[in-house]
């Protein structure tokens, strides 16, 4: 099962890439997504570690958390054309649009990547669709099913075995809708808003109504970042795109993107509406001034499946967030009843 | 699987099919090995068929035990899931590791029928907005008995429209046995609810039937509440006619923090905030506590929006005894003692005005409390937030002459879709007897 991407793309190398060079728009527009990830022909070699012409790496300040998995992310934008950003504010991609998301660990010896997962900008709306890799690291299976994949990964509490979760197509949905629209979570204005990346980006033509004044969403895990705004990016990228008022988890009334205004709406002495069990026995979201007894830390810090949030996703706690979420409550005023 | 390799786009295959509904086909999943037990495989499968399906299908689950350690779900329109009885097709969680609900379904018109869902770690049966959905001849279950570590719902239609539940059991589930929220036009019928903590709940939705249904055994029978905060909230237009609600005198094993862990152990019937309920026709017996309470939410609240008042309520022709001997609520066994040892079937709190976060001025209840069936124990609260302790309990008429002038009138029946209850119709068994 051990893939050694570095040894494989070196053997790649030495046998000599024969693919063109330039992704398959038609195929990425096709009714039905490709049974490999190599037919896009979205990286130039069999382990996928060379974008072709037109896909370019990105990073996000604040990511979701996936079982301390690394990511590298990628955008493919057709040709002559170019994203916008509409007068909300949103990222409107070009039909073709493909975002490209690797996870993969670090074990030291080599990056073992377990899958790709992409998001096809079609005419009629985002598709998502998961690719999954062979042992070898040379060939990437369309999974629309999901897998569990057992594997010991290192962690900042040190190793552990885990069981990997490959979403299935309908998790990726789940995750990834507004309003019943599947769309991208994490590569917004605020959360691209670093070491000048976007501006790069509007300089070479790929995104064009870049405003004067860039929203930005913090690092979450920079401690020079004031710890209130920390908290909200990292409760907006990992709870908000479920957590919002057209999201999945709308039915709650509880809103954690990071510009909801209503201290209730995000959890401050709001009581609990369906968690069932997931409440901890505790009455609040979040209890100002006592993560103990608070329903948040409570739900994120949980590995049961029945109580942990996000639902899905991750099979650890993450751990260095959960200190920091502790710390973001603890600092919070407590308000009489 | 026959088609487990075939590549098929969902939302191509969804638009393609959409307009061929004669192409409809019939896929059979069967457990990995048969009846008698089966692996790890379970879950792949039968998600891929989800997946795989087009609108119109039927999925047929083969008699067995499907063993799943993750949750399923359903994004296809139109799609029949359909087992051999809900004692011979069985989805069992048992273990569960991943995705907390049993079966979650997102696209609309799906009818769920005949299999059994154990053990969910979270919710049993879900859905999420979605418009026509029929939960048919099921049983959803926590085998271990009631227990506070148990998922949540058993069966959870939520932001959704069109809702059909019907010859459904539901037992030991740690908040309510079937729990249709923000929901509208909604029927619940002919289901037994027990060992639940909650038998039926139906919170802040609009338009629901909830009839011939057998409630025994849980902590609290029928529910109808209206919570704050919500994007659907002020829940009317419910009817409860002609339940069983029975005993229902089971401790109460919700996890606190929970809105249902305030529920007082032996209640039969409990509508919190909301307007335009009527309770009629129904058997409610041998419940410990009320066998119907009326209330406020008496929750501190920041929503202005928010109406914490149940008001045009009416209660009419139900028949009780034998309920009222031992309320477990805060001051019950006091006002028992001072009134003879027993409680009359019906109690309000008598909590008529509230004050709106931020108004200057009380909002006076827009409807009429109706009790022509009982004598009822006002507890004589008058004004939100007026504590407990304070109250002026006393034992009158509050019939429709007594109160007002003006009959509160039911809503009419709902009405679901022809087609949905046909297909409803179509599956046979689960009816309880009488």
């Amino acid at each position: 099962m051990i893939t050694r991407l570095l040894l494989a793309a070196a053997s790649m190398a030495l046998l000599g890439a024969a693919s063109p060079a330039t992704p398959d728009l038609k195929r990425l527009l096709a009714e039905y997504p490709q049974p490999t990830l190599a037919a896009y022909r979205l990286f130039t070699d069999k382990a996928a570690m060379t974008p072709a012409a037109g896909v370019e790496l990105y990073t996000l300040n604040t990511q979701l958390f996936t079982d301390y998995a690394d990511k590298a992310r990628y955008a493919f934008l057709p040709a002559g054309t170019t994203a916008t950003v509409s007068a909300t504010g949103a990222i409107e991609w070009p039909i073709g649009t493909t975002l490209i998301k690797h996870f993969q660990y670090d074990e030291g010896e080599g990056v073992r990547r377990l899958e790709t997962r992409l998001l096809i900008r079609k005419a009629s709306g985002w598709m998502p669709v998961s690719y999954v890799w062979n042992a070898a690291g040379t060939e990437a299976r369309l999974q629309r099913a999901g897998l569990t994949i057992s594997l010991t990964i290192p962690t900042p509490q040190g190793k552990q075995a885990i069981n990997y979760q490959v979403p299935d197509q309908n998790q990726c949905k789940q995750c990834h809708q507004q309003s019943g629209a599947v769309t991208p979570i994490g590569p917004s204005l605020g959360n691209l808003n670093n070491d000048g990346q976007l501006q790069r980006w509007s300089a070479v033509g790929r995104l064009q109504n870049l405003p004067a004044i860039l929203p930005r969403l913090v690092r979450w895990n920079d401690p020079a970042e004031p710890l209130d705004t920390r908290a909200r990016a990292w409760l907006d990228v990992n709870c908000g795109h479920c957590h919002s008022r057209a999201g999945f988890a709308s039915n709650s009334g509880l809103y954690l993107q990071h510009d909801e205004q209503d201290p209730t709406h995000w959890g401050v002495n709001k009581r609990p509406v369906a968690a069932g069990r997931g409440s901890g026995g505790h009455s609040f979201g979040i209890a100002p001034g006592d993560p103990d007894h608070s329903i948040l830390v409570h739900r994120l810090e949980s590995t049961d499946a029945g109580v942990m949030m996000p639902q899905f996703g991750r099979t650890l706690a993450d751990t260095e967030a959960a200190t920091l979420i502790r710390a973001w409550i603890k600092a919070m005023p407590p308000v009489a009843e | 699987m026959r088609r487990s390799n075939s590549g098929l786009c969902l939302l191509a295959a969804a638009a393609l099919f959409s307009a061929l509904p004669a192409m409809a086909r019939t896929i059979t999943v069967r457990p990995q090995a048969g009846t008698s037990g089966s692996g790890p495989n379970d879950h792949t499968r039968l998600q891929e068929a989800l997946i795989a399906a087009r609108p119109g299908d039927t999925i047929r689950l083969a008699a067995g035990r499907f063993r799943l350690q993750k949750g399923l779900s359903l994004d296809v329109a139109n799609v029949t899931l359909l087992g051999a009885g809900p004692d011979k097709t069985i989805l069992d969680y048992t273990g569960q590791t991943g995705a907390a609900e049993g079966l979650l379904i997102t696209a609309s018109g799906a009818l769920i029928g005949s299999l059994a869902v154990e053990n969910a770690a979270g919710n049993g049966l879900k859905s999420k907005d979605v418009d026509g959905i029929s939960f048919v001849n099921l049983r959803v279950e926590w085998t271990g008995g009631p227990k506070a570590s148990n998922g949540a719902y058993g069966v959870y239609p939520v932001s959704s429209k069109n809702v059909l539940i019907e010859r459904t059991l539901v037992k030991g589930a740690s908040d309510a046995g079937i729990y249709v929220g923000q929901s509208q036009n909604i029927i619940v019928r002919n289901n037994t609810a027990s060992m639940n903590v909650a038998g039926i709940e139906i919170e802040n939705s609009y338009n629901a039937d909830v009839h011939d249904n057998l409630a025994t055994n849980n902590a609290g029978g029928l529910l109808v509440f209206d919570l704050p905060d919500l994007p659907q909230q002020g829940g009317h237009s419910v009817r409860l006619f002609n339940n069983r609600i029975i005993a229902n005198n089971h401790v109460n094993f919700a996890a606190p923090g929970n809105i249902v862990a305030n529920v007082p152990s032996g209640t039969g019937i409990m509508v919190m905030a909301n307007r335009n309920i009527h309770i009629t026709g129904n058997e409610i017996t041998d419940n410990k506590g009320n066998a119907v309470m009326l209330v406020a939410y008496t929750q501190a609240f920041t929503d202005k929006a928010y109406n914490p008042l149940p008001r045009g309520i009416a209660v009419r022709s139900n028949r009780f005894s034998g309920n009222g001997n031992a309320p477990s609520f805060k001051g019950g066994a006091e006002i028992a003692a001072a009134i003879g040892g027993t409680i009359p079937p019906v109690m309000w709190d008598g909590v008529q005005r509230f004050t709106s976060p931020g108004a200057a001025s009380h909002t006076e209840a827009d409807g009429p409390i109706i009790v022509d069936d009982s004598p009822v124990l006002n507890l004589g609260l008058g004004t939100w937030g007026t504590p407990l302790d304070q109250a002026k309990p006393s034992v009158g008429s509050m019939t429709a002459d007594a109160t007002q002038p003006n009959a509160l009138h039911e809503p009419d029946a709902i009405q679901l879709p022809a087609a949905q209850l046909a297909r409803a119709a179509a599956i046979k068994g689960g009816m309880i007897g009488r």
